[in-house]
């Protein structure tokens, strides 16, 4: 019992960022899953972890009320955005969310009052690891039962046909909309929360290589359940803190761990008891991933 | 006027990176996240060649030769086994993400993180006077070189046998292998000139600023984003016109914009031509093919 609270406390930020990850790669799955490859939720993140950051250093602000206004703030965020960007598709949609991501650090890095490049020092740290479970439990189960709901099964039409979903009637525009948001307000929650959990930020942290860590997360994981990307997240999460003696070589395995998840198991690690039936996909040529 | 001549510069630089990112996409419709990755190693390449004695034209020529190659072998081994099989866009896009955290590795691994410096003198450092202008040999002569090139690729596509190849595999790779067109020759070939062509803005722009470190080529990457969607997603002078563009707007930009914000506006453009012209200035192909 001793050995396993002293394995705890030594990993403890690990742990701790494994649920954050998790609810990050979560917070892309929703889009995933209805087909969209959007890059904004790196964005999302920063915007709520400034928001809830500043709330509690400088106003005062309880840390709940605080985690909501961020999180609620990049959700508000993400509806004009996304009325506008979900004119694009595939790549387009990719560029377009990753512009408004790096617009949104360039911007965090032009005000005075989130300290500019050096950023946010001296956050209290209010984010328990509790906080961080229970998060992602609540998130994980509301994203399982919006999978097998009607609007699951809206975002997987429109995911492998959306002229075919249209024609049945659904408000594609309005569905890839509400999908985007959720993504938003997932990401910022879990923004708040990493802010929190670790007493500084800086705009750096919610750039282009975040944005890419996340969505490999998912895709890593993979995207046809809600367990794959947090599978996906905690694999890419605790290999570089179990190969700590290797730290040279970890990128050179993190990324062909990328290229042969994505070669050989094309809808994720998730998948991996699941062959039979990804091989019977790709023979009536469903789309791979997702 | 100086400002000028610097637009021009790094307008030539982000020409040549845009021209191998923009030339894989529009032969074969995916991203390749690793062409910044090139860049590096073309820097890096060159710089080797140059510890060893080369002189620097030739040191330029064993960049490109040495980028091309790699960008060959990337091919094989992260684009290939997806082509098989029909992968969507996105996973070609997640495993060259895979390929570039190893280069990346692996150049760090011989080099370090640092700021690198190019043997002294070895390159041009004089400064000559046109009509009340300094100009730097280096930079002119880099200039002139990448001017040339761009020419040198658009006739290679417009008027040569392999340029029609890579058309027709543009336009079609099923009607193209039909009409014995060799396609995977002509995609080992349009890989070559790639990657070669991102190894020698590499090493070029490593030259002009003797300061070539492992993560160059991620600003650029960025930037080439805008670029080819400015110009037009796959479209080779589109690419040009848009890297002069930028360079000129960034440099006009930092007369009425605080220089934090000079990155806003490339990336401030590249929203607003999303959104109000996805096909870019010189596109002409629908934005939904993706």
């Amino acid at each position: 019992m001793d050995d396993l609270r002293a394995f705890f406390d030594a990993y403890q930020t690990t742990i701790g960022f494994i649920g954050i990850n998790a609810i990050l790669a979560l917070s892309v799955w929703v889009t995933l899953y209805t087909g969209q490859l959007t890059l904004g939720n790196a964005a999302f993140m920063g915007i709520a972890a400034y928001t809830s950051a500043l709330l509690t250093l400088k106003a005062q602000v309880p840390f709940p009320l605080a985690l909501l206004c961020g999180s609620l703030l990049a959700g508000a965020i993400s509806v004009p955005l996304g009325a506008t960007v979900f004119r694009l598709r595939g790549v387009y949609l990719a560029i377009a969310t990753l512009a408004f991501g790096e617009v949104v650090r360039v911007v965090i890095l032009a005000t005075p009052i989130t300290g500019r490049g050096q950023g946010l020092v001296g956050i209290p740290p209010k984010t328990e690891l509790w906080h961080i479970f229970a998060s992602l439990l609540v998130i994980a189960y509301v994203c399982a039962r919006l999978r097998i709901s009607s609007v699951g099964r809206a975002w997987a039409a429109i995911r492998e046909d959306e002229v075919a979903a249209a024609s049945q009637g659904i408000p594609v525009h309005r569905y890839k909309l509400a999908a985007f948001v959720i993504g938003a307000l997932i990401a910022g929650w879990a923004g708040g929360i990493a802010a929190h959990f670790n007493f500084a930020i800086q705009p750096d942290e919610y750039g282009f290589a975040r944005a890419v860590q996340i969505l490999v997360f998912a895709i890593v994981g993979g995207v046809p359940n809600v367990l794959g990307p947090i599978l996906g997240a905690a694999l890419l999460t605790a290999l570089p803190a179990a190969l700590q003696p290797l730290q040279e070589f970890r990128d050179i395995l993190q990324g062909a761990i990328l290229v042969l998840v994505i070669v050989y198991l094309p809808r994720g690690l998730s998948t991996v008891f699941d062959l039979r039936r990804s091989a019977r996909l790709r023979r009536v040529g469903a789309q791979d991933v997702a | 006027m100086d400002q000028i001549y610097n637009a021009i510069f790094i307008g030539s630089i982000y020409a040549l990176f845009a021209l191998g990112f923009t030339l894989v996409f529009s032969v074969l419709d995916i991203l390749n996240l690793a062409h910044p990755a090139l860049f590096t190693l073309g820097a890096f390449t060159a710089l080797f060649a140059m510890q060893q004695g080369v002189p620097a034209g030739l040191a330029v020529l064993v960049a490109f030769v040495v980028c091309g190659v790699a960008g060959v072998i990337l091919d094989r081994v992260a684009f290939a086994p997806l082509r098989r099989r029909n992968a969507p866009p996105l996973s070609a896009m997640i495993s060259s993400i895979g390929v570039s955290l190893i280069l990346i590795r692996l150049i760090q691994l011989k080099y370090g993180p640092d700021l690198q410096a190019y043997p002294a003198g070895s390159l041009p450092a004089d400064v000559f006077t046109v009509a009340g202008l300094q100009l730097d040999t280096l930079r002119t002569v880099i200039i002139a070189l990448a001017v040339g090139l761009m020419a040198a690729l658009t006739f290679l596509v417009r008027r040569t046998r392999l340029g029609r190849e890579l058309r027709a595999l543009a336009e079609n790779p099923r009607a193209a292998r039909l009409l014995g067109i060799d396609v995977d020759r002509a995609i080992a070939a349009t890989f070559f000139l790639s990657a070669g062509l991102g190894g020698v803005a590499g090493a070029l722009y490593g030259f002009a600023t003797n300061s070539p470190f492992s993560q160059m080529g991620l600003n650029f990457e960025l930037k080439a984003f805008a670029v080819m969607v400015v110009g037009g997603m796959g479209s080779i002078p589109g690419a040009v016109l848009g890297a002069y563009l930028l360079s000129f707007g960034e440099v006009a930009s930092l007369t009425f914009l605080p220089s934090e914000l000079r990155d806003a506006f490339a990336f401030g453009l590249l929203f607003v031509v999303l959104v109000v012209r996805p096909s870019g200035i010189l596109g002409q192909r629908a934005v939904d093919r993706v």
